[in-house]
């Protein structure tokens, strides 16, 4: 790093909303040509801050400054033309439009009487485009490219205003491996131009092979910043939560019940081909591979969301048909879903209501619903996953994500379903509760639950596991128990490596 | 009141504002959006009683009540509807519908077996609705939209495009729904009530209820959490056209003889009195009870407005302004801005 | 938009199959149940169907854009009628006496300035308050429908200017003046939606509207513009259809939008917004007036003219549905 101007310093940065302060002086700089990681825990301020810099919110103390200029933003547009944009998380495009449209979204070239100026437009974009070596063209409908491509569409925007620094928000959230190294040229480009960055991200692997620092963010309050050459996961890891995280390797050793769902050459389609699989009566049994390598689809399938086209399913020893979630929840099978706004939580109900949903055919009092039952199923669960609420009045969207998926867990325990399926258990959670429900999952184990955790993310499959299935690509690789499991072998076998044969 | 920037919210980014309050209101602003309607009924009641001492006759009120209870019993199956998360824009030509089969059957098979054969078509109708929005998934709005042309044209075709009336007005007791009183009170209003009252217990007590609730607020995890979302909305469609069978008896039996389009137009005006009560057009909030409010205040309005000597056509600007008034001052309370975020 | 993939081609060009296989199927069973002498496909028929898609047709064309814009609007019946009740009444006011037909223009002006005034309303409450524009409407459509009835009681408004019908029944290069008011507005509209910067705007608004706020367009204005466009195209939708006809009922224009919204939903405009073509529309409402015609055609009961169109936009929807469905792994949800 050279002591140059810095292309962004923030000073002091202080936002409060009612009751909060969210953002407690904050202050670091990112240097031209640096690319600075911004980490904490959900509700640290990291999203606060970045809706600071990016002109939707106005600090109420502080200075931002670009260039050694001190700037007001008030709108995201302002931003952008101060020099400061952004690569968001949630792609907002417009996908019915084209590249070029979607690029110059809000600024497009303009001849007389208002029309649009169609060969400039084209000729800039294709421009832009060049230089991110795509394979699409200015005049592409967004809606067909892939999601790596609509990233790149992003990314050219940034590139139509002179950056002086571009914010990443997760930008591998949902790519590929080969399409990550493009966006990691993309970044590198950037950084080679003199551009400053901002890279936000949960992944460690990115962060120590993409960052040159890392500021760290915990309660609103800045609390250091970090050269990646010289730091550790440990440190940043403490400096984040303030205590040492424990993921070790799962060793527990427990006594394993009788199976209670065997999958025999189970496939969907393209999805997923020829799965075989046990789990039994006190076991975790891990799915771990990329995504889209067909991990959701099979407990979708499970859960009765999807038709097979060939293969077996024994429940407890018996073959059985899911026909509907519906289905699989009477016979035993319960999923907590990957996506728990969308698909686990109804968000303006109460957390009680939540909770009982599935069985709620089940508690009446006459043809009423008997609340008083509901109320005694919440308490009896609020107090066994610790779940902090007020009281089961509050809406389940008001909770934390760590509680809200202890409310998804709740209303499968509370069913006393013979497998639980859970789906990437802790995305988007803080780091304090993922430890919790990491331990939430052992427990239930040890209860005698057959267990399935599906996850993407390697610390928690070792962690979680008593044995890993490894998917690549609709097909199961390899099954580990947790004696054979290594992270080398696991990485070759979700990369579609096969064990060699003779070994 | 509830949340209605529905387009916004079926954008990816403010999806996640889709969090309404169908059981609980909490906080400031969920009290007052829970309040402002009633508030907003008072301040009526009392204008109206200081312009005209007659507004708050028994005889006036009852008169109000009765003239509603056929907008009224229809905006129940419809809150039901709108809860689930759709919309049912058919209900007007359906109530034609209604009207005009019982009043031909009344002569052709005699009112006992006229009733039960009306209710038995409009049930298919709404069966006919529910399997394409539950089952198939189409558009509500669409369909609904269809089906409101198609039913026209069935009625017209039905009737041969003429009224219908009933040959002995005097001797048949079918005029009993719409006509007559029991213990001083007139059957529709009866009818209002018990309707009101059974589907009101309905939706807030039973699992059905909390179905439709779940459904409406999130169908996905509903169907996640077990819930046969297809069954629900095809339900709701039958309690809807349950509704509206009543609604076009009352209509039949009041006036013993109709044109085939005595309905057109209430659909919309049924869906005013939905949001008046305060249901959201996104689904999962909203109460039979808030719903009764609303049909009660676009009676009141009309009433209202008639004894201080203006025309009726005068309630349809007060209607448009109140609706949006309501609607607006119940968002602005969510967002604690009083104008929109939009530049 | 410039290039078009296979899909959005036949997807567009469906509307167009659709109105041949509506030809051709007139045609033959008119063969043989017809009970005029008249072919089907006459040329004089042929063109008073365009005349008599001019009404709606001008309404829809500007539901597109509102549609497209991510919006709705409930209203147009109302703002028609009370345009129309404009235009007939402010002929007769003693100020314009001495104008002959000098009135003319002025009337026309008068009632194409109602039409913009309540759009330009609508769109400012959408714009402003942020209730959604389908409860917006919802609500002045029964305000509107109001004025017009305090406008004049219950009672039809009427005026007849012989200049006027003349003009409206007049033929020029073979084509009524309401089908060149028709083709001049798909005209209009179309450069507009798809060449100008308010259009590619009012698209990207519609498709993804948090991108577009993010990305600074102004969602406000170019609503209101929209509407206010609406609103004009219903006002001069009146102005061609009274011209002719001359006398209005309060009631007049009742149930528009809900055959607006129908010849739009046929042409293929997302209800959600973003996507839709001003000359799909075109084609949806050419196919429901010559589904009208036809069943006269072939001796239907003109009555079943509301259930054939109820019944063939919900197989539309489904048709539709099924389509992209296809080749899809789908979720029981």
């Amino acid at each position: 790093m050279t002591s140059a101007t810095p292309a962004l310093r923030l000073e002091g940065i202080v936002k409060t909303f009612p009751g909060v302060r969210a953002l407690d002086g904050v202050s670091f700089s990112v240097l031209p040509g640096e690319v600075h990681a911004l980490m904490g825990e959900n509700g640290a301020g990291k999203s606060t801050l970045m809706k600071v810099l990016g002109g939707i919110y106005q600090p109420d103390e502080g200075k931002i400054i670009v260039s050694e200029q001190p700037v007001v933003m008030t709108s995201p547009l302002q931003a952008k033309s101060k020099g400061i944009v952004f690569i968001h998380q949630e792609l907002s495009l417009a996908e019915e439009l084209t590249v070029a449209e979607n690029i110059y979204l809000g600024e497009l070239p303009r001849k007389s009487f208002g029309r649009v100026d169609w060969p400039k437009l084209h000729e800039q974009t294709n421009r832009i485009l060049e230089t991110l070596k795509v394979g699409f063209d200015a005049r592409t409908r967004v809606g067909d490219l892939s999601i790596a491509n609509q990233q790149m569409v992003e990314i050219a925007r940034a590139l139509t205003v002179e950056a002086k620094a571009v914010i990443f928000d997760e930008p591998t959230a949902s790519l590929t491996d080969a399409e990550k190294v493009v966006l990691f040229d993309v970044i590198d480009n950037l950084k080679a131009e003199g551009v400053g960055i901002i890279y936000i991200s949960h992944r460690m692997e990115e962060i120590f092979r993409m960052t040159d620092r890392i500021s760290v963010l915990r309660d609103g309050q800045y609390r250091g910043t970090l050269n990646t050459a010289e730091t550790s996961e440990d440190e940043i890891t403490q400096l984040m939560i303030g205590r040492k995280l424990d993921l070790s390797r799962n060793a527990v050793h427990h006594e394993l019940g009788d199976v209670a769902l065997e999958v025999r050459g189970l496939s969907c389609g393209k999805l997923f081909r020829d799965i075989s699989f046990e789990v039994r009566k006190g076991e975790v049994v891990g799915f771990y591979g990329l995504v889209g390598a067909g991990r959701t689809e099979i407990a979708e399938t499970l859960f009765g969301l999807r038709e097979p086209s060939s293969g077996t399913i024994l429940l407890n020893g018996e073959e059985t048909v899911f026909h509907s979630p519906a289905d699989a929840i009477a016979k035993g099978i319960s999923l907590v879903p990957e996506d728990r706004k969308a698909q686990g939580l109804v968000l303006g109900m109460n957390c009680r209501d939540n909770m009982t949903l599935p069985q709620v055919d089940d508690l009446k009092a006459g043809p009423f619903v008997a609340e008083g039952a509901e109320i005694a199923i919440f308490d009896q669960y609020r107090d066994r996953l610790d779940i902090r609420t007020p009281g089961w009045k509050q809406l389940a969207g008001n909770l934390s994500g760590g509680n809200q998926q202890k409310i998804v867990i709740g209303k499968w325990l509370s069913m006393h379903p013979s497998v639980l399926i859970v789906d990437e258990p802790t995305r988007g959670i803080d780091v304090g509760s993922k430890s919790e429900i990491h331990n939430l999952i052992r427990d239930l184990a040890s209860q005698g639950y057959a267990i399935i955790v599906i996850s993407s993310e390697m610390p928690e499959v070792l962690h979680v596991s008593d044995r890993i299935v490894a998917m690549y690509s609709g097909e199961i690789i390899r099954t580990f128990t947790s004696e054979e499991v290594t992270e080398d072998n696991l990485i070759q076998a979700i990369s579609g490596i096969r064990p060699e044969k003779a070994a | 009141m509830s949340d209605i920037s529905s387009k916004a919210a079926s954008h990816p980014g403010s999806s996640k504002d889709k969090s309404m309050k169908p059981f609980s209101l909490t906080g400031v602003g969920g009290f007052l959006a829970k309040q402002g309607i009633l508030v907003a009924f008072a301040v009526f009641i009392i204008g109206f009683t200081i312009a005209n001492q007659r507004f708050l006759d028994p005889d006036n009120i009852m008169g109000v009540v009765r003239s509603s209870a056929i907008l009224g019993v229809m905006a129940l199956g419809v809150t039901f509807v709108v809860i689930s998360g759709n919309l049912d824009l058919s209900v007007g030509s359906m109530m034609s519908f209604a009207t005009i089969v019982v009043l031909d059957l009344h002569d052709k098979l005699g009112p006992a077996l006229a009733i039960p054969s009306m209710y038995a078509m409009v049930l298919c109708l709404g069966a006919f609705i529910g399997f394409l929005v539950g089952y198939l998934k189409l558009n509500s709005l669409i369909v609904t939209l269809g089906m409101l042309s198609a039913i026209h044209g069935l009625t017209l075709t039905y009737s041969g495009g003429k009224n219908m009336d009933i040959a002995d007005k005097e001797g048949t007791w079918f005029s009993v729904f719409g006509q007559s009183t029991l213990l001083g009170i007139p059957v529709p209003i009866l009818l209002f009530a018990l309707v009101a009252s059974v589907l009101g217990i309905v939706l807030a007590k039973t699992p059905f209820g909390r179905k439709v609730y779940a459904v409406g607020g999130n169908g996905t995890a509903a169907t996640f959490s077990g819930i046969r979302r297809a069954r629900v909305v095809f339900t709701c469609y039958l309690l809807s056209a349950f509704c509206v069978g009543t609604a076009g008896l009352i209509q039949a039996s009041r006036s013993l003889g109709s044109q085939n389009t005595v309905g057109q137009g209430l659909e919309l005006e049924v869906l005013a009195a939905v949001i008046l009560g305060g249901a959201s057009l996104l689904g999962g909030s909203g109460t039979i009870f808030k719903t009764v409010i609303g049909v009660l205040i676009l009676g009141f309005i009309q009433n209202g407005l008639l004894l201080v000597g203006l025309q009726f056509y005068v309630q349809y600007v007060v209607t448009w302004i109140i609706i949006i008034l309501a609607v607006w001052l119940d968002i602005a309370a969510k967002r604690g801005k009083l104008w929109s975020p939009f530049a | 938009m410039e290039p078009g993939t296979l899909s959005t081609f036949l997807k567009r060009g469906a509307i167009w199959g659709f109105i041949v296989v509506e030809l051709l199927f007139f045609s033959i069973a008119g063969e043989f149940l017809s009970l005029s002498d008249k072919a089907f496909m006459d040329m004089d028929n042929m063109l008073l169907l365009f005349k008599q898609s001019a009404p709606i047709g001008i309404i829809a064309i500007g539901m597109t854009i509102i549609m497209i814009n991510g919006n709705i609007d409930l209203s147009v019946g109302a703002t028609f009628a009370l345009s129309a009740v404009v235009l007939l009444d402010s002929m007769t006011w003693p100020v314009f006496a001495g104008l002959g037909d000098g009135v003319i223009p002025i009337a026309w002006g008068l009632a194409l300035l109602t039409g913009i005034v309540l759009g330009a309303l609508n769109g400012l409450i959408v714009w402003k308050t942020g209730v959604d524009a389908f409860i917006v409407t919802l609500g002045s459509m029964l305000g509107y429908r109001g004025l017009v009835f305090m406008y004049n009681g219950e009672q039809p408004t009427s005026h007849l200017n012989w200049t006027l019908v003349d003009f409206a029944e007049a033929h020029f290069l073979g084509l009524h003046t309401a089908t060149w008011f028709l083709i001049a507005v798909t005209a209009v509209v179309w450069f507009v939606m798809n060449r100008t910067i308010h259009g590619r705007n009012a698209y990207a608004i519609g498709d993804n509207r948090t991108a577009a706020i993010n990305a600074g367009i102004r969602v406000g204005p170019h609503m209101m513009i929209n509407f206010m466009i609406i609103g004009f195209l219903a006002s001069l939708s009146a102005v061609v259809f009274y011209s002719e006809s001359g006398s209005v009922n309060p009631n007049d224009g009742e149930l528009y939008e809900l055959w607006v919204i129908t010849a739009v939903v046929l042409g293929g405009t997302k209800l959600t917004g973003g996507a839709g073509s001003v000359l799909s529309t075109l084609g949806g409402v050419i196919a429901i007036q010559l589904l009208r015609k036809g069943l006269g055609h072939i001796g239907a009961d003109t009555e079943t003219v509301n259930l054939v169109i109820g019944l063939i936009l919900i197989a539309v929807l489904f048709l539709d549905r099924q389509l992209n469905l296809k080749g899809k792994q789908e979720l029981r949800i």
